[in-house]
């Protein structure tokens, strides 16, 4: 579809080949060194990463500062508006919210990050194949890749996990093959704009395995979109996994997941018990907010 | 012209045609009989089997997709498992669906293009740091969760709307399009950041043109040159992902239309899941597929007519 004339690129690519080739290993060093410098100084990534280091450390830490155990039922105190003693107050089992948040962020914590990874390897691999080789394997992988696009995301979500039945492992797995297909799509366009530089026909010439001009020679160089393309699939992951919770097919309960929370609770706001589900929403909020100002920071230092 | 829009039908049919075998094949491969799976395990093996061939899935998986496939071209959708017909289950849920769109759209395209254009008329300051990062993250939130926070500020707290998109029935129009107030919003937070940001990014590029620098340097005022020169060129990357968006808001809205109880074409979609009504599933996942399509395939167009550089670069 966006075959640009073979003259066109041939001709970018031995100014920007001439470049590549005499980029030594400390001018690497020191593009490296100029990324950082960005980021300290980018105000979006530092306010990311506190935010993403608190949940972080509640992911770890959790169980140890919770001041309640997070699945403790206690049905006499249900629904305690917050106070001193229950800060975020109960919820319709009398668990303390504050802790089940607290908590709350380990599952994703684990899920998301296992699932935008797995998505990542298996998106970069075919994005780097369809990108190399173009032609047949590359029209008929499009054509796959579009079809998945057609389909939002959280319906093809929804019907694996109805097929294969809901757990944190095929959560995981679902997750990850349904990220594999944009992802596939961003590391496809890098590599196209790869394939045809200088550094490429030389491994050809000297007889190099596809194995290794592909994952040696390539990837490389086209692994700050992929690292972006990481923290920005990160977010819809849990986004994702979330609204899946959200409708009964991601984490099960009881475990003190927030869209589990948001779920068991909903129905309860017009009734004014806001708190069960308010501080769950918020959590989500900031997490989501959190990894998108890291992921906005980290491309403006790759963009450079 | 004609080739390229050719081309584009030809590819998003492909789409389809490989959509429409995996939905069907996808649904057979899973484990047990539909009949089993429908009817549970304590019913008897010849109510199974007599729902089984109620249903046809008691034949070759290829003469059932066939008949399925063509009854779909003929606009017969076929009966979903509970017998209702499933074009009276998918037909009304697909039009609410795209009353809730229409109404987000309505509101978040002007306010995001206006915002996105602002910000790039102030690049790098306060401003448009605010409208850039600020954007990004309200569209990062997930929508249930504007759509709890919404609820409870704007129908609890202040009291101003009500907490469902349920009108009573026979409601008026206007009474219909406040139910539909706060799910929309939903939407405009959701999709503010993506078409700002390509409204920006569009302004910006355009500012840097050649013919803008031109228009300025023979004289004329900044602004004429902003609204005659910039805004024309800057908001043709607005169409594309005005159009993907429409492949979320006809099918993606699960959870918005459960929270506020609205019968869309995500809820459609999420109760056949639950109670594993595949001839409903099908039709709807290909429905919602062909909505996408054509929506991306119109954007495509719209953005060859108005911009022919595209149109020379693709047929190259």
């Amino acid at each position: 579809m966006t075959t640009q004339p073979a003259a066109t690129t041939g001709g970018a690519a031995v100014d920007v080949g001439g470049v590549a080739a005499q980029r030594g290993p400390s001018d690497a060093k020191a593009a490296r060194r100029e990324r950082l410098a960005v980021l300290a100084h980018s105000k979006t990534f530092i306010a990311g990463s506190v935010i993403l280091g608190i949940w972080i450390f509640c992911a770890i830490f959790g169980y140890v500062i919770a001041p309640y155990d997070p699945l403790k039922t206690d049905p006499i105190n249900a629904l305690l508006a917050p106070s001193s003693s229950h800060l975020f107050g109960t919820d319709t089992l009398g668990r303390d919210v504050f802790s089940r948040v607290i908590v709350g962020a380990r599952d994703i914590l684990i899920v998301a990050p296992l699932a935008t990874l797995l998505g990542t390897v298996l998106g970069t691999a075919l994005g780097l194949i369809t990108g190399y080789f173009r032609g047949p394997v590359d029209d008929i992988l499009s054509r796959i890749i579009d079809t998945f696009l057609a389909v939002p995301v959280v319906i093809v979500g929804l019907l694996a996990l109805v097929a294969l039945g809901p757990s944190k492992l095929t959560v995981i797995i679902v997750i990850g093959i349904v990220f594999t297909p944009v992802i596939a799509r961003t590391v496809r366009a890098a590599v196209l704009s790869e394939r045809d530089l200088e550094y490429v026909a030389a491994a050809r010439l000297r007889n190099e395995k596809t194995r290794y001009i592909l994952f040696a020679e390539i990837l490389p160089n086209v692994l700050g979109p992929v690292i972006v393309e990481f923290t920005v699939r990160l977010g819809y992951a849990i986004f994702t996994i979330a609204t899946l919770s959200f409708l009964g097919f991601g984490i099960q309960p009881p475990a003190p997941d927030w869209g589990l929370q948001i779920f068991e609770h909903y129905g309860l706001i017009s009734g004014g018990y806001w708190w069960p589900v308010v501080f769950p929403a918020l959590a989500i909020a900031s997490l989501v907010v959190g990894v998108n100002l890291v992921s906005d920071g980290l491309s403006q230092a790759f963009e450079r | 012209m004609a080739r390229f829009i050719g081309k584009r039908l030809a590819l998003g049919l492909i789409t389809l045609f490989l959509l429409s075998i995996f939905v069907f094949f996808g649904s057979q491969v899973l484990p047990g009989d539909v009949g089993r799976r429908v009817l549970g395990p304590f019913a008897t093996p010849g109510a199974v089997k007599a729902l089984n061939h109620q249903l046809g899935t008691d034949r070759s998986v290829i003469s059932q997709y066939l008949s399925w496939i063509g009854g779909f071209l003929h606009g017969d959708l076929g009966k979903s498992v509970t017998g209702q017909s499933v074009s009276g289950i998918v037909g009304p849920a697909l039009l609410k669906s795209a009353a809730l769109a229409l109404l987000a759209f309505i509101i978040v395209v002007p306010l995001a293009i206006a915002g996105g254009v602002f910000a790039a008329l102030h690049e790098g300051r306060l401003s448009d740091r605010f409208i850039s990062v600020g954007g990004l993250s309200a569209t990062s939130v997930p929508d249930f969760v504007w759509a709890v926070l919404l609820i409870l500020v704007f129908a609890l707290w202040i009291g101003v709307l009500p907490a469902t998109a349920q009108a009573p029935p026979g409601a008026g129009f206007f009474t219909q399009v406040e139910y539909l107030i706060l799910p929309a919003l939903c939407l405009v937070f959701v999709l503010f950041g993506y078409i700002a940001r390509m409204a920006r990014a569009g302004t910006i590029e355009a500012l840097d043109a050649d013919y803008s620098r031109t228009a300025l340097i023979k004289g004329l005022p900044y602004r004429s040159v902003v609204f005659k020169h910039v805004l024309r060129n800057s908001l043709l990357p607005t169409i594309a992902v005005v159009a993907t968006q429409v492949g979320y808001l006809i099918g993606g809205l699960v959870a918005i239309e459960l929270v506020f109880n609205y019968q869309g074409i995500g809820q459609a979609l999420f109760r056949a899941a639950q109670q594993k009504d595949f001839p409903v599933l099908e039709s709807a996942v290909l429905i919602v597929g062909i909505v996408y399509l054509v929506a991306t395939l119109l954007a495509d167009i719209a953005y060859s007519v108005l911009n022919p550089r595209i149109r020379y670069g693709s047929e190259t």
